[in-house]
């Protein structure tokens, strides 16, 4: 019998996956399991939503339904799978069924990380990673005019522009001296910061959030520099964990992601990993430019074809309003310095290794013209 | 001239301005991109990911 491709994930890489394969093959039998609902929807859209005047119900682009008559795929939603017997080539299902695969596809995301909180208000910390979670952060802010953001990092500085423009008083607290840290350069940090401050975000830099209590109808933050900061709602956007618990327990190979090689393939034959919960020839990289990268050659690979994925540049475009901003952070290992243009309109930071090489740039308001120049310029994430 | 908006990054194609970065001339009708054309932003498909008309 011929046993069906099996995706493992309903977000943006198991349907990009679900697609491409398509395109390539009409006829081989597809089924995706989900845990959520499994509809389809942009993940990005969501901390931005209040400014582009999205509901969680409308960035929800075609329910389960649709999406399996649309693409000819099975689709079974609120269906987790606990296990994965590579021997049997099966994965099993929380209520114990089993289904077998002919190749596996494991598109099952990353958590947010939860920092070690004290205080009796830690269980009302929201985190936002897929539109449940949204739903449950819009529906809580109803009514409500303070917010408090841990970590300023992208998705932080994203839901404070969308939050301070949409009318709340947002505080965030970060334990870098800036925002976007660990992407760019203090000059570019700097900037970022002024712009956000001038639609009202309140930044707690170089300190960290130590407790967090009910008092009365609110939360009360207190940080190690000994401030304390009210809020009605707390969300806290520290990064992300890839999901390797289940792929660890099947004695597949796991690092920072699921290891996976160019051809996206674990060191079992018949289980490739793709998306967020993915480390492909090293990276983790949880963006939508890669996902679709990743998602083509992977088809072309499952439908007979072995193709490595090869990334070219990808920037990453910031989602804050208040400041355009535009980033292609280089390599964590790869030494060089950042030379840094910045004015009022802008800020240029260009990252160069020392034989002269552009490796990477941040850049900041009028700068983001320079976009598609520089990016010509960039070597290839992966060759 | 009409403006079309990726459903995935938000990313904005402006029939007006086209993306010459990428071969698309200014003022080139969002049929007249050719298929193998991707989102600039984020690299989804012209035909997988329609953009919505604003
Ligand atoms: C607020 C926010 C804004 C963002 N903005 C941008 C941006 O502007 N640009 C950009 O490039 N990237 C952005 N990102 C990142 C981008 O959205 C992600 O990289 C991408 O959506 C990840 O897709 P994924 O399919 O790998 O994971 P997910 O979307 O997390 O999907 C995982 C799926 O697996 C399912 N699942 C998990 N475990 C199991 C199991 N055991 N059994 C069955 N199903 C399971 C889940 O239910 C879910 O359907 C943003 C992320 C967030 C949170
Ligand atoms: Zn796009």
């Amino acid at each position: 019998m011929n046993h069906p491709v099996v995706i493992v994930g309903s977000g943006l890489a198991g349907y990009a996956v679900a697609r491409e394969l398509r395109r390539l093959d009409a006829d081989q039998p597809l089924l995706l399991l989900s845990a959520d609902h499994g509809g389809f929807y942009s993940k990005p859209m969501l901390s931005n939503a209040l400014a582009t005047g999205k509901t969680p119900e409308s960035i929800i682009n075609g329910d389960a339904e649709k999406m399996a008559s649309q693409l000819n795929v099975s689709i079974r939603t609120y269906t987790r799978v606990v296990a994965i017997d590579k021997t049997n080539r099966t994965v099993i299902l929380k209520n114990n069924e089993q289904l077998s695969y002919g190749n596996l596809v494991l598109a099952i995301g990353a958590d947010q990380v939860r920092l070690p909180l004290q205080g009796n208000g830690v269980s009302k910390v929201f985190t936002v990673n897929d539109v449940d979670d949204y739903k449950h952060f819009r529906d809580a802010l109803a009514g409500k005019k303070k917010v408090a953001i841990i970590g300023a990092g992208l998705i932080g500085c994203e839901f404070a522009n969308d939050l301070a423009s949409a009318g709340y008083h947002v505080d965030v607290v970060d334990i870098a001296a800036q925002p976007l840290g660990r992407l760019i350069p203090p000059a570019a940090g700097a900037y970022l910061k002024q712009k956000l401050e001038a639609v009202g975000v309140v930044f707690h830099f170089d300190t960290s959030t130590q407790s967090v209590e009910q008092i009365d109808n609110q939360l009360c933050l207190t940080l190690a520099n000994g401030k304390t900061i009210r809020a009605d709602i707390v969300l806290s956007s520290v990064g992300l964990k890839p999901r390797t618990k289940m792929a660890q327990e099947a004695g597949l190979q796991i690092n920072r992601g699921i290891v996976v090689d160019q051809l996206l393939q674990t060191n079992d034959a018949h289980i490739y990993a793709v998306g967020d919960c993915a480390e492909v020839a090293g990276k983790v990289l949880p963006f939508v430019m890669p996902i679709t990268h990743a998602a083509r050659a992977l088809a072309a690979t499952l439908a007979g074809n072995p193709t490595p994925v090869r990334y070219p540049a990808m920037p990453v475009l910031v989602k804050t309003p208040a400041c355009s901003t535009v980033v292609s952070p280089p390599d964590a290992d790869k030494a060089g310095v950042w030379q840094v243009e910045s004015n009022d309109d802008g800020v240029k930071a260009l990252f160069y290794d020392d034989t002269g090489c552009l490796l990477g740039f941040a850049l900041l308001g009028k700068a983001i013209m320079d976009k598609n120049d520089l990016v010509a310029k960039l070597p290839p994430v992966l060759a | 001239m009409k403006k079309y908006q990726c459903n995935i990054c938000g990313f904005i194609y402006d029939e007006a301005v086209g993306d010459p970065a990428h071969g698309i001339k200014a003022g080139t009708s969002w049929e007249d991109i050719p298929e193998s054309w991707a989102c600039p932003d984020c690299g989804v498909n012209k035909a997988d990911f329609e953009m919505v008309e604003i």
